[in-house]
């Protein structure tokens, strides 16, 4: 590389000026998209910024949402990605150990898997709330109540288990690519050895496999957490509300949560000047919460991926 | 992999083998629990396969009375979806008047502009600030472009799209003068925002992935750093970059928050690019919780959604077929 660029610089400044300008070019593309994410931010951070406080996390909404806090919001989506991660991360990693350590090399399944895992990704959201609506709803809530309840409405309605439901299927594939990085970056080593001592496959992965890709699954969870606290197209059917009076107690209940929170207020508030400083803090409060989580992941798996490179 | 693995790291094997030998002192049971294991582990793996197919099943199902319900098809026929309506306006979505309309050709329109525009900003942007990071940035500017984008990335849409309506909108407006405060444009900038991080993240992997060796032969052989960019990296990432672009589109067809809160939700059948749209995922998110379940609007909603889904599903495959395509040609050429 050195030498290259010495010749380079050896060139005469006429020949290396289509090179100057769209060097330039491209670097002034880089800075309009880092300028219109700064100026996003930064005019959410500027309005927002005076509202938030513990009052503001701890109380339920007031006067038509124009006074108050936001816990409801911030309750129902803690419950809402707590559902989802019980759902999604065991049948994420199941998924990716079997792609990397039980099925055979080259087999149909593990492509097909794949081929489901990337198109998963590509569906759109609001994809998923039809479904959880025709499907999680219609389908299987309305057959519990027919089987149980003899018909009476108990599941076969928006709720939060619904909810949760489909916003795991949203969020598989974040946790399958995060862990099957992780179980890349464990050396074949320890699995040979451990084979070696006559270990049988679940052995090894229960006391060899998982235990070190625990940082692994921990970041795609982390991310699919991230991205479930601010998707708003697979909830609004499925189990969010406009505003409730209690915070849900039971997996059948609807539930408030941040981002419905966000579109409500903005596009349905009687008036949008009065309920704007609240707005502005609730957005914050959402951004916040997103990119903190956003930011652990990222530091996560920065380590997992020096430890893969070390591992080379 | 490596044959030599465990010769070559002994001291790595050490933690590994004391945990991997404990169990083995009850060793009937394993074989049991191994065994169950592996049914379980592949049981979930095809979770993902069962969980594709079930969404294709049940947003199928619900749309497929607009072909054979004869009852939905008086008022929803194909005809009705897609051929000029017998009374004025021709073509009209307008679900919940008097006798229903449901002409999907302006939401179509709507959904075209917005993508259109959305793409049109974001690609371009987006592979110029790859190609800077991965070409041109001294090291400090890349360490600095790549986490904002990575942020940008982590934004939910309804962030973004609460910022295109409150604030966007009314310095668009009072910049140019549009007659619509939402539009066409302001929701296609709004849906670049959401676009920007995939393309740049798929073409970035892209010129990552073309070998080192093409780069510095190109150097040694007296190029620039531009002509090596330019005739070198980008021809043959050029698969890898398709990629990018048909995935961003897949992206910003399906988005929703962002134009629905941005793009005025009317239905307007127009090629101006400053008039309110309405577009197809907007038109589900807007109207489904209203809707009657069972009735022809429920039945076309459905339809719009299978059609995105289908729609979805095609640039996937694309996608991945021209990343595979480039992977196969550099692994080939190195």
């Amino acid at each position: 590389m050195i030498g290259a660029m010495a010749i380079e610089n050896r060139k005469s400044k006429i020949e290396n000026l289509p090179g100057l300008f769209f060097g330039t070019l491209t670097g002034i593309a880089s800075l309009i998209i880092v300028g219109m994410v700064l100026i996003v931010l930064g005019n959410i951070v500027v309005h927002g910024w005076g509202r938030v406080n513990l009052e503001f996390l701890t109380h339920a909404p007031e006067l038509g949402m124009t006074e108050g806090g936001i816990f409801p919001a911030i309750f129902g989506t803690f419950s809402l990605v707590v559902l989802m991660t019980l759902a999604v991360v065991p049948m994420g990693v199941a998924t990716a150990l079997y792609m990397h350590e039980y099925a055979p090399k080259h087999s149909r399944l593990v492509a097909l898997v794949r081929l489901a895992i990337q198109n998963l990704a590509g569906v759109p959201a609001i994809v998923f709330g039809l479904f959880g609506l025709g499907f999680f709803i219609e389908f299987i809530g309305r057959g519990v109540d027919l089987g149980l309840f003899g018909g009476q409405l108990n599941y076969g309605r928006p709720a939060i288990l619904w909810a949760a439901l489909t916003m795991a299927l949203l969020t598989l594939p974040t946790v399958v690519v995060a862990s099957e990085e992780a179980l890349r970056a464990i050396p074949q080593s320890y699995r040979e050895a451990a084979y070696a001592m006559g270990a049988t496959r679940w052995q090894v992965i229960r006391r060899v496999v998982l235990p070190q890709a625990v940082g692994g699954i921990l970041t795609g969870a982390i991310l699919a957490v991230s991205r479930g606290a601010g998707e708003v197209a697979p909830v609004m059917f499925t189990g969010a509300a406009y505003y409730l009076p209690n915070l849900p107690k039971r997996l059948n209940e609807q539930f408030m949560e941040l981002g419905y929170h966000v579109y409500v207020m903005t596009t349905q508030a009687p008036n949008v000047e009065e309920t704007k400083p609240i707005l502005y803090s609730t957005v914050l409060v959402l951004l916040m919460l997103t990119f903190a989580l956003n930011f652990t992941a990222i530091m996560i798996r920065a380590r997992i991926r020096r430890k893969l490179r070390e591992g080379r | 992999m490596r044959a030599g693995g465990v010769l070559s790291a002994p001291q790595e094997v050490v933690p590994a083998l004391q945990s991997a030998v404990s169990p083995l002192a009850h060793k009937s049971s394993g074989a049991a629990s191994d065994r169950i294991a592996s049914y379980l582990i592949k049981t979930c793996a095809c979770l993902a396969i069962v969980s594709l197919v079930l969404i294709f099943i049940f947003i199928g199902k619900e749309a497929l009375p607009v072909f054979t319900s004869a009852e939905i098809r008086q008022e929803a026929s194909l005809g009705e979806l897609f051929l000029p309506g017998a009374k004025p306006p021709a073509f009209a979505w307008q679900p919940v008047s008097g006798p229903p309309r449901y002409s999907l050709l302006p939401l179509l329109a709507g959904t075209l502009k917005a993508t259109l525009i959305a793409v049109l900003v974001a690609i371009p942007l987006a592979i110029a600030a790859a190609l800077f990071t991965s070409e041109f940035a001294p090291s400090w500017a890349r360490e600095f472009i790549k986490p904002v984008i990575e942020l940008l990335a982590g934004i939910p849409s309804v962030v973004v799209g609460f910022f295109c309506l409150m604030v966007l909108a009314g310095w668009l407006q009072g910049a140019f003068g549009w007659t619509f405060r939402l539009n066409a444009l302001t929701a296609g900038l709004g849906l670049s925002l959401a676009v920007i991080p995939i393309v740049y993240t798929m073409a970035e992997d892209a010129f990552n992935a073309v070998p080192r060796t093409y780069r510095e032969g190109s150097l040694a052989m007296g190029a620039t750093r531009w002509q090596t960019a330019w005739r070198i990296v980008l021809p043959a990432s050029s698969a890898g970059l398709l990629a990018a672009c048909v995935l961003g589109f897949g992206r910003a067809i399906g988005e929703t928050m962002i134009v629905l809160m941005a793009s005025g939700n009317a239905a307007i059948l127009s090629l101006s690019p400053t008039d309110s749209i309405r577009t197809f995922s907007a038109t589900i998110a807007a109207e489904l919780g209203e809707v009657v379940v069972g009735s022809s609007h429920y039945h076309v909603l459905f339809f719009i959604g299978a059609f995105l889904f289908v729609l979805t599903f095609m640039t996937n495959l694309a996608g991945h077929w021209c990343i595979g395509r480039l992977q196969r040609k550099l692994q080939g050429g190195t």
